[in-house]
């Protein structure tokens, strides 16, 4: 197998704090990867890095051996990464299905390019609602198509964030926290589609705090820790790993973070 | 009531055509056509103002940068070569590409910063262009640039006026019509509500704000063409004039800040009334505190504008009257706007509620609570 997505040397500061500090590793092809680590250990700034949010000081990022490192992320989404934020973002103002449409465009963009450009196009052709309620229907939110998106509950936009991130059919997805103030059906629920999608082929970097959900789905998991890859295995391996019990629960410098965990 | 709801739109529209098509012939006053004109050219302004501001949720109050330009092109084009009449009006598009040319470097730089830096950007730009228009050799100081006379009859002078302008502003709303519905506009309203998301979602947010810059300044540089030509005159202060920057923000908010509407309401409202207090007083002050006051109560009464609040309004009473209607319990009509209303404040606290609608399957009732 090879590696879709790959990490090397990423650098990355603000101000005194040294956010990642020669961070790398590799995500495979079809894999579910979790990367876990205490509060600050650079999990979501390596998000940001990838996706074209915050530049590197250093280092590189690699998507299918192209270099991807620092593009804009309108770019990295167009290539076949999409993302989630852990706090969900979605555009409150717009409906659900507007929602989906807003992520469609790259891709009917690129579908018109052959005829001649209507700069007036109606948002949102037949395929494209089409495609936009069968995600909807995938995750269980197709009656609120309608509706707009704050009237959604947390857990729902969670699952709308979800939904239009797949319009693209990316490659790799990026959920940054997904099981997070979500309740534990709802968790089940995720944990669900996320495998579905996976047997479908796509990838998935998963950002958690939720040991049990992270050991459960994930293939390979990667923790972080003062910005450093500090060690990557299988599940079981992670779980009984000594640098991985310093991380979190501080044994060796016996600091702060055991809440994590 | 639905019926009527239904027809309510399409029959205003109509009626408002019809209305501003034969207001002329009906009121000859030149002082009422006079008025008539000016409002239609704020309309045409602000519907503008709002296809970017709006739409965007960035505010600029250097839109009298456009409005400037354009009334300079058009009026120094017609002074150098003496055109006078019906011939002007063909420069106009001229006075829109001044507009959307000079948007393009002042949007480029601008649009790279956030919302609040934006505002002052766009004041101090504005500020740039009024200094330039009283300092530079061709611009006429401060004398200004005066358009030579039209030989038309006195009795009907303004009616050309008041169709161009007519045309014009409803030309204008067509295209903020077609621009709202469409995917890029669609892309700004993402933008609106949360830019960096839009981008992560593949949205050129650069471009799209920038194609609306430039597509907003290129009408409003036309609007001021169209404005000179009436008014004969343009002065440094009078078409680069700050208030009304101010007043085009104005009416964006009061009529519904981002509606396709509300900013035509807006204008509907605020200019004649402005117009009624500088004749009344004669003098600019009045209606500038009364215009400060009216902004005040605007933003702390009505931030979403007359047109949501109003929608909101009949939905709920619409609601209501359904409701007596039935009398059955629990048999809320699920009515969107009170969905909305309902919905809204209660984002942090839903993540319970909403875990008991999640687990049951079925999504949460929009009315009637």
């Amino acid at each position: 197998m090879t590696a879709l997505l790959r990490m090397a040397g990423i650098c990355k500061a603000f101000g005194g704090v040294q956010a990642l500090d020669g961070c790398g590793f590799e995500v495979e092809r079809g894999s579910i990867a979790g990367l876990i680590g205490p509060n600050g250990s650079g999990k979501t700034t390596l998000f940001n890095v990838i996706t074209g949010y915050e530049r590197t000081d250093d280092g590189d990022v690699y998507l299918n051996d192209r270099k991807i490192t620092s593009l804009p992320p309108d770019k990295v989404f167009a290539l076949g990464i999409g993302r989630t934020f852990q706090l969900t973002r979605v555009f409150a103002r717009l409906t659900v299905m507007e929602n989906m449409i807003v992520a469609a465009h790259h891709k009917e963009r690129a579908a018109d390019r052959a005829r001649l450009r209507n700069p007036f196009a109606r948002a949102g052709g037949p395929a494209t609602r089409r495609r936009a309620m069968e995600l909807l229907e995938f995750t269980g939110i197709e009656k609120h198509a309608g509706a707009l998106a704050e009237t959604l509950s947390y857990g729902q936009r969670k699952l709308l964030e979800l939904s239009y991130v797949l319009m693209a059919e990316p490659e790799i997805v990026l959920l940054d926290e997904p099981a997070g103030g979500v309740n534990p059906t709802l968790i089940g629920t995720i944990t669900d589609r996320i495998r579905e999608l996976n047997r479908q082929g796509t990838t998935f970097l998963i950002v958690e705090h939720n040991m049990d959900f992270v050991m459960g789905l994930c293939d390979q998991v990667t923790v972080l820790d003062y910005g450093n890859a500090v060690v990557t295995g299988p599940p079981e391996v992670i779980r009984s790993d000594r640098r991985v019990l310093d991380a979190y629960l501080g044994a060796a410098e016996g600091d702060d973070d055991a809440s994590a965990a | 009531m639905s019926v009527l709801l239904r027809w309510a739109r399409p029959g205003l529209i109509v009626a408002l055509l019809a209305f501003g098509a034969v207001f002329p012939l009906v009121y000859t006053n030149p002082l009422t056509t006079t008025y008539a004109i000016d409002t239609l050219i704020f309309v045409g302004w602000v519907v503008a103002w709002n296809m970017f501001s709006g739409y965007s949720g960035y505010i600029s109050l250097g839109h009298a940068v456009f409005f400037g330009s354009g009334a300079y092109t058009v009026g120094l084009l017609a002074l150098h070569h003496n055109l006078k009449g019906g011939v002007t009006f063909a420069l106009l598009p001229l006075g829109g590409l001044v507009g959307a040319a000079i948007a393009v470097p002042f949007g480029l730089v601008a649009l790279r910063v956030r919302r609040h830096t934006f505002v002052v950007i766009t004041i101090a730009v504005f500020f740039i262009f009024q200094l330039l228009a009283y300092n530079l050799a061709f611009t006429g100081g401060n004398g200004g640039v005066s358009t030579p006379f039209a030989t038309w009859n006195p009795a009907t002078y303004n009616n050309p006026y008041y169709y161009a302008a007519f045309l014009v502003a409803v030309g204008t709303i067509l295209l903020s019509w077609l621009v709202r519905g469409s995917r890029f506009g669609l892309q700004l309203l993402a933008i609106r509500d949360d830019e960096d998301r839009a981008r992560g979602l593949g949205v050129r947010a650069m471009r799209v704000k920038l194609t609306a810059f430039v597509l907003s300044a290129f009408v409003t540089g036309f609007v001021g063409g169209l404005w000179v030509l009436f008014i004969g005159q343009a002065l440094p202060n009078s078409v680069f004039n700050p208030n009304y920057d101010l007043t085009v923000a104005l009416m964006g908010f009061l009529g519904g800040f981002g509606t396709l509407w509300g900013p035509v309401l807006g204008g509907l409202i605020v200019e004649p009334v402005q117009q009624q207090i500088t004749l009344h007083y004669t003098n600019g002050y009045t209606g500038l505190i009364v215009f400060g006051i009216l902004f005040l109560l605007v933003i702390l009464f009505l931030p979403r504008g007359l047109l949501p609040t109003g929608k909101e309004w009949l939905t709920r009473l619409q609601a209501r009257w359904e409701r007596r209607g039935q009398a059955a319990p629990g048999g809320g009509m699920a009515v969107p706007g009170t969905a909305v209303a309902a919905g809204g404040g209660d984002s942090t606290g839903s993540v319970a509620a909403a875990g008991t609608a999640e687990r049951s399957g079925t999504p949460r009732a929009g009315g009637a609570r």
